[in-house]
């Protein structure tokens, strides 16, 4: 180690660089790149310097179509621009990335690479954006590891500036760009000495200047084109050496040194692979480990992939060379090759052909996949590739990693090869995302890495439900460099932060021999043996483990920390793992918790503190007993009664063990069934809500604000009494209509998240005793077994026909199935009980087009997913395009059900001689505006199949497959703010613009919440949010009075907590519309900062002040004579401070920079009486001018 | 010209009329127009520890919550180069009224535990204010605790403070002990220089609607300056530290009252939140003209001239009168 080290991630080593070496970055946020522009957007609002002396100005987009525009325009003008991106947001730069390449202008842009979605979304890493991008005629520079992003992130700056190729500069997302590891940092000299000034000068003298005019952008015609296009060919054909020149220079100012493809193994290896990307680094080690047990093995890493140089790239294979593997980390189906065994392949024959070729022999080829969406990529793979490398027929594209036994294209791994690292410690963390460990396992590598001459390396691992989800921490520290890009397969050190994933999972599967084990365990040392599975007792005996517990959660009680363990389980790690000495490590625990935490609060810094000079008193080793004792093993992950596909493929996922399914366990177009979300008992609430029924006034509040449709209400006969389990709660049943019926609530125990937002919004109170409610919570672990059975009756019991019911009322909405039900959302998500919404009121006929974003990953994200179907096996049919795209995907969606509407109709009509008369008019004439209506028209339905099938006639056959449409479908098109107001804006115009009966609902939440909270154009003025740092200083965009100007299309606002029947009403109103409807739904989020069972209250607030009127714009008034704009709230009752200043993204503006939050909030206020009176006087005018006419 | 200058806790005040610690004497801006409405000294609101550590710990919470959880989401608020939590903010607010003022600004504090009174104290000195009124208040509800354990931690803490800090320390007490006089003499031996009575709480009420507790703080009215001054007629006699009054001091008559019962300064809120800031400068007059009618040159002449061992019948302030008050009606 040289100069000065640091602990970053790929992401904010890149953007390190990137930043400095740019005047501006025009973004948007996209998974796994977002951390870059946020840290760029943070350094530019401190007012850091690039090596110019100026602040980069940084400038988030509507969408990376956007990014990309203004990085090619500010280009044009001279400014040294860049941006960062991944997966689609790279797709959508691609006609721009062609335009700047096409006009040879000097750029860097970085990618956290990142799977393109195809039979489903990825957010995980693979090379399939950037190969998608790669004919754009960008410069395509791999990086494998943190420090190498560090580095070739500078060397893509300089290069380009002397190439005049735009470099788009690329490392594995997630592997690289998540991966805290400890770096040498590149001082700003270094990066002063990379950078030509000269070069800098003439780029900005390429740029339009009024003061030496040109045009740039022509449009050719035959006659030139291909002859101007072929002008750029000097350019590429020196890039090559340019590259290679900045990687010599920054050899020679650094001492790291790059080439264009960097050898390593043995001197006269026979079997050579040739990998890009994270991979090289993993491929490294093991060819390194494999040629010091004396085999004749080596890796070509390749650092630019285009241009390709193939006389540089043939000069790095050693003349030994007889089998070259390729390896890409992509997929391009149809294709003879993925593009880097393609390059390959032209390389080794064009120089053979042209007798260039350095090798002994012309080497045989092969090529395979691996990796794909961050799959794990190990050194047992590598070998196996090398292996297979060495037989005298090796199969040819294959792949590695998984077990394809469809189409037997994958290799055979020896799964216990494995490399030894002596001096290197490795520890595993299993906890959850509430509690900390993933913070303080950072804090740790910052500690190690920072404090001693260690190198570290940290990876995590999340899960992908928002709320209780785990986190695996993988942490090596060492003497060396750690080219490990894989998670840890022998740990020295396991800690279990959370005591119920004993029975979950296997979490000492990759423990060592004698490793140290640490449990959070409610159980003392004494006791806690008898709570664990086989599964672990046997490894802890077979292992020899040293074995520890401690009751962080008590320690963490006692010192007012609530849940968040993480300081206390990190002191015990320091000190059994003897990384650092106790003392020394607890010092410097201490100064970190200070580092961390000092801004927010001295409390804060003080209870951690002190939980850290607790946490030891409480640690205690156990007796580890010599023979198995347990009497029960780890839970099998979904019950034995579930279908085969959720118990065989969906379980295994949910056990962590989705690796191991083989291709042929999982559908090869992306359908899976629906209604899995009720099978994964996820257990992870400590407290559920229990029913009172004296107490209750049956208003069915409660269930209709359940963000997970947990907490139920249903109406039944008496008989359902009878076989009900014991101590079965129930009342007489509060209806007009349903005299001497029974009413029971029920919540499903082991899916409830323990949110309380039923029991927050429930109104009915004890008169006795004023701490209890009709619904309280309880803590869950007592009553689980019992509450289970009781749901389980439940669920037998049947729901009571809708057409019964008055759907306009919350009362019976309650009574309505929820066709989305258990999603992986946040505890007290704010959007979910608006999608439950509208699939109780129209998911037996809804077609559902979903945006990407949180709707996307709650409703769609595996192993389980939360869209269902009710006893007649209806539901919700859904579907995610893109993000971008949504509402033009909800239109086509419309349209083809129109298709297959109308030729059913047609098709009626013309069998109507052999249906007979009377059948076909009832079902051409039915009334389907309301449920009895629709339930006649589905028994009509249901008889023509029945006529149909003895009908021995084509069209007869045709009708019975489109019979089904002749009930009226429901198109609903679902999404963000982030979709609706920013990067799907065009389109969703468009479609409301077209009047096609189409209902859009808008989950507003006022910022991008799926990527972390970045401003969108619904953030409203001095909220702050990544990107709006310093709060908003602009207005939230109107989206309603927008879409009213159209005049026809039927708009909504609603907020369910200040008033759930006029929600109720506009979602009724809106699918009744027979043209476009959009309704924009207020969502309490988690990234609005406060305690989230509070969400109705502030809906109320939201709507008192005015920042969120309701209202209703109905086109159907105008021809009524009425004004079509209803205002559903009253005139700003409280001033916008009561609201804003409870929420942490207006409060933490308020009190770091007062002045200027006041003055952001009076603008705000004024905003507020503004469009008041706007809204007034246009429904006044609107209902005047009907009135005239 | 009449002088309506005093001293209180050894500082020169040009009059008996302070602000009293509440939301006005917040903003630096009201702290200002205080001043320009002639008050003598200001009492700044008071640093609530406990608010301080409610804040901190709910930021924190905000900021974690769902960080580190979901792998698109890793955090959902930017970082800030700092927060404005913490003390920070208060004590600039001293520095900010101190550099802007020439009235003195007396600082208030409420810790919440022992070991920071002190702390906070020493930081309150350290950014300039001229003295400090400790805002020490318990609402007892455990049975076993008695009051001689209360006023002794109450002495605990003046002791530590006083000792603590150069400036002189005024403490602002409730009305609830057993003896008010000798809570009084425990804080000045203790080494406070003022005793401001008295505090007025947050009391909370019933809602029968909604079956809930809600906060309330009623403005005062002049109705409560009676019982401050009983006691500042009482002890002001009997120790050596300043008395402040405060709570229904409205009028101008009723400066006079608390100088003639004793006190070195009078303090006001309600009557500034109710009537605006510039109801100070109408005080003052009011306080000026009695004076004038009265013929005194100043208002320290009067200061006292009710006080229990001034007056001809000290048992008017004993319970006697109250049963004859009773009888009357």
């Amino acid at each position: 180690m040289k100069g000065k080290m640091i602990t970053v991630d790929g992401n904010e080593a890149v953007a390190s660089v990137a930043y400095r070496l740019s005047e501006a970055a025009t973004i948007y946020p996209i998974t796994p790149s977002s951390p870059m522009g946020e840290h760029a957007d943070e350094w530019s609002a401190q007012g850091r310097q690039n090596i110019w002396g100026g602040v980069p100005r940084v400038v988030e987009m509507q969408s990376e179509g956007g990014a990309a525009g203004a990085m090619h325009g500010s280009l044009q003008a001279g400014a040294l621009t860049t941006t960062f991106t991944a997966s689609q947001g790279l797709l959508l730069m691609i006609p721009n990335m062609f335009k700047i390449a096409g006009e040879l202008t000097s750029c860097a842009m970085h990618v956290s690479a990142r799977t393109v979605a195809t039979h489903a979304l990825s957010i995980f890493g693979d090379h399939s954006d950037v190969m998608a991008a790669r004919s754009t005629g960008w410069a395509l520079l791999a990086s494998g590891s943190v420090q190498e992003a560090h580095h070739l992130a500078c060397i893509a700056h300089a290069a380009t500036l002397k190439a005049r190729v735009p470099v788009l500069h690329f490392f594995d997302g997630f592997r690289t760009s998540h991966e805290v590891s400890k770096i040498e940092y590149l001082e700003d000299e270094t990066l002063r000495d990379m950078i030509d000034d000269d070069l800098v000068a003439a780029h900005r003298k390429r740029a339009l200047s009024p003061d030496r005019p040109f045009i740039r952008g022509t449009a050719q015609n035959p006659d030139v084109f291909f002859q101007a296009r072929e002008a750029c060919n000097p350019y590429y054909m020196a890039a090559p050496d340019i590259f290679q020149e900045a990687m010599d220079k920054f050899s020679s100012l650094t001492g790291y040194s790059y080439h264009l493809f960097d050898y390593v193994g043995h001197p006269e290896a026979e079997r050579v692979l040739v990998i890009m990307g994270s991979g090289a680094e993993t491929a490294h080690e093991t060819v390194q480990y494999l040629t010091e047990q004396g085999e004749k093995v080596g890796v070509i890493k390749v650092r630019l992939f285009r241009p390709f140089s193939a006389r540089h790239f043939v000069n790095s294979l050693p003349k030994s060379v007889k089998t070259v593997a390729i390896l890409d980390r992509t997929k391009e189906s149809g294709s003879l090759g993925e593009p880097l065994y393609l390059d390959v392949v032209s390389a080794i024959e064009e120089m053979a052909a042209s007798g260039e070729l350095p090798t002994k022999d012309k080497p045989r080829i092969i090529g395979g996949r691996y990796g794909l969406s961050s799959k794990e990529f190990t050194p047992a793979m590598v070998k196996a590739v090398l292996d297979e490398a060495s037989k005298p027929s090796p199969k040819n594209h294959f792949t590695v990693g998984i077990d394809d036994d469809v189409a037997k294209t994958s290799l055979e791994l020896d799964r216990s090869f494995s490399i030894p690292h002596p001096g290197l410690s490795q520890a595993v963390f299993f906890g959850l995302g509430a509690d900390g460990t993933v913070g303080a396992n950072k804090n740790s590598i910052k500690i190690i890495g920072e404090g001693t001459d260690l190198y570290a390396q940290g990876y995590f691992v999340y899960d992908s439900k928002k709320s209780g989800g785990i986190t695996i921490s993988h942490l090596r520290f060492g003497p060396e460099p750690i080219r490990s890009t894989y998670v840890i397969q022998k740990a020295d050190f396991v800690g279990c932060h959370q005591f119920p994933f004993v029975e979950k999972y296997d979490v000492l599967n990759a423990a060592a021999q004698g490793a140290t084990f640490l449990l959070n365990s409610p159980y003392g040392p004494e006791e806690v043996w008898d709570h664990l599975p086989v599964t672990m007792q046997r490894h802890i005996i077979d292992k020899k483990l040293k074995f520890y517990v401690i009751d962080a959660y008590r320690v963490a009680r006692e010192k007012g920390l609530g849940v968040r363990i993480n300081t206390i389980m990190q002191t015990c790690f320091f000190a059994l793992s003897g990384i650092l000495p106790k003392d020394d490590a607890i010092g410097r625990i201490k100064e970190a918790i200070e580092k961390t935490y000092g801004k927010r609060g001295e409390a804060v810094v003080e209870m951690n503190i002190a939980a850290v000079d607790a946490a030891l008193d409480h640690m205690h080793q156990v007796n580890v007993p010599e023979r198995v004792t347990a009497s029960f093993d780890l839970r099998p992950p979904v019950s034995p009664e579930a279908p085969e596909f959720v118990r065989d493929v969906l379980g295994p996922m949910i056990a962590l063990k989705g690796d191991e399914l083989p291709v042929s366990a999982l559908p090869a177009d992306g359908t899976f069934p629906s209604g899995t979300s009720r099978w994964e008992k996820r257990n992870i609430a400590l407290e559920i809500p229990q029913w009172e029924p004296e107490i209750c006034i049956q208003c069915g509040k409660c269930a209709l604000v359940c963000p997970h449709a947990t907490i139920r209400g249903k109406v039944y006969e008496k008989k359902w009494l009878e076989g009900a389990p014991e101590g079965w709660r129930y009342a007489p049943a509060k209806w007009p209509k349903m005299q001497g019926m029974y009413f029971t609530i029920q919540v499903a125990p082991e899916d409830c998240v323990g949110c309380g937002l039923c029991v927050q919004n429930c109104p009915a109170k004890s008169k006795t005793d004023a701490k209890k409610k009709a619904i309280n919570m309880t803590p869950q672990l007592p009553i689980k077994d019992r509450e289970a059975r009781y749901w389980e009756h439940f669920l037998s019991i049947p729901d009571i026909e809708r057409g019964q019911l008055n759907i306009k009322s919350v009362k019976d909405v309650m009574l309505l199935r929820p066709l989305f039900e258990f999603s992986g959302a946040c505890a007290g998500c704010g959007e979910t009980p608006y999608v439950k919404l509208l699939s109780q009121l129209f998911g037996d006929r809804a077609i559902v087009a979903n945006a990407t974003g949180c709707s996307s990953i709650y409703g769609g994200n595996l192993p389980t997913t939360p869209w269902t179907y009710n006893d007649d096996g209806r539901g919700p049919a859904w579907s995610n395009s893109l993000f971008e795209d949504n509402a033009e995907f909800g239109l086509g969606m419309r349209l083809s059900a129109n298709i297959r509407q109308t030729r059913a109709r047609q098709l009626l009509s013309e069998l109507a001689g052999s249906i007979g008369e009377r059948l076909v008019d009832e079902i051409l004439k039915a009334d389907q505006s309301d449920e009895s209506g629709l339930a006649t028209v589905r028994q009509r339905v249901a008889e023509l199949k029945t006529k149909l099938s003895g009908l021995n006639d084509p069209k007869a056959k045709e009708l019975a497959e489109l019979a089904d449409d002749l009930v009226k479908r429901s198109i609903w098109i679902v999404g963000g703010d982030g979709w609706a107001y920013d990067i799907g804006y065009g389109g969703l115009d468009h479609v409301l613009a077209s009047g096609e009966n189409v209902n859009v609902l808008v989950l507003d939440t006022e910022v991008y919440s799926n990527t972390g909270g970045q401003m969108s154009k619904a953030t409203p003025m001095g909220a702050v949010a990544k990107f709006a740092a310093a709060g908003k200083p602009t207005g939230k965009k109107d989206l309603a009075l927008m879409a009213m100007t159209y005049g026809n299309v039927y708009v909504a606002r609603v907020a369910i907590g200040a008033n759930d029947a006029q929600t109720i009403r506009a979602f009724l109103e809106a699918e009744s519309y027979p043209g476009s409807s959009i309704i924009i739904a207020y969502c309490h989020c988690i990234a609005h900062g406060y305690d989230l069972k509070y969400g109705l209250e502030q809906q109320k607030k939201a709507v008192a002040c005015g920042h969120w009127p309701l209202l209703r714009y109905d086109p159907r008034l105008a021809a009524e004579g009425k004004s079509p704009l209803q205002l559903d709230s009253k005139a700003p009752q409280i001033p916008l401070k009561e609201y804003a200043l409870n929420e942490t993204r207006f409060a933490m503006l308020h009190n770091a920079f007062p002045e200027r939050a006041e003055k952001l909030l009076e603008a705000a206020q004024k905003g507020i009486y503004e469009r008041w009176a706007l809204y007034e006087g246009l429904s006044q005018i609107l209902g005047r001018k009907e009135d005239a006419m | 010209m009449t002088d309506l200058s005093t001293t209180y806790l050894g500082l020169k005040l040009k009059n008996p009329l302070v602000a009293s610690a509440s939301p006005l004497t917040k903003q630096f801006d009201n702290i200002k127009r205080l001043e320009e409405a002639g008050v003598g000294a200001i009492v700044l609101h008071s640093l609530f520890e406990e608010e301080l550590i409610a804040e901190s710990i709910r930021l924190h919470e905000h900021l974690e919550e769902g960080a580190e959880s979901f792998p698109e989401a890793l955090t959902y608020f930017p970082e800030l180069p700092q927060y404005g939590i913490g003390p920070e903010s208060y004590l600039k607010l001293i520095e900010a009224a101190k550099g802007s003022t020439s009235m003195p600004i007396i600082a208030s504090l409420n810790a919440a535990s022992p070991g920071k009174w002190a702390d906070y104290a020493r930081r309150i000195e350290e950014s300039g204010a001229d003295a400090l009124e400790l805002n020490v208040y318990t609402i007892p509800t455990d049975p076993l605790v008695t009051s001689s354990q209360v006023e002794e931690e109450l002495s605990e803490i003046v002791k530590d403070v006083c000792e603590a800090v150069e400036i002189p320390v005024a403490v602002k007490l409730s009305p609830f002990y057993s003896s008010i006089p000798c809570v009084a003499k425990t804080v000045t031996e203790a080494g406070a220089e003022g005793i401001t009575i008295f505090n007025r709480f947050y009391q909370p009420d019933l809602d029968i609607k909604t079956m809930d507790v809600v906060p309330r703080l009623e403005l005062s009215t002049s109705q409560e300056l009676l019982l401050r001054l009983r006691w500042a007629a009482i002890i002001s006699p009997r120790i050596k530290a300043d008395i402040a009054i405060t709570g229904g001091v409205h009028k101008g008559e009723d400066i006079a009252k608390c100088i003639l019962a004793g006190a070195k300064v009078a303090m006001v809120a309600s009557a500034l939140l109710k009537n605006g800031i510039s109801h100070a400068s109408i005080m003052l007059e009011e306080f000026r003209r009695f004076l004038e009618e009265k013929r005194l040159k100043s208002a320290e002449e009067i200061r006292g001239h009710l006080s229990q061992r001034a007056v001809a019948n000290p048992k008017a302030f004993e319970r006697a009168n109250y049963v004859k008050l009773i009888s009357s009606y």
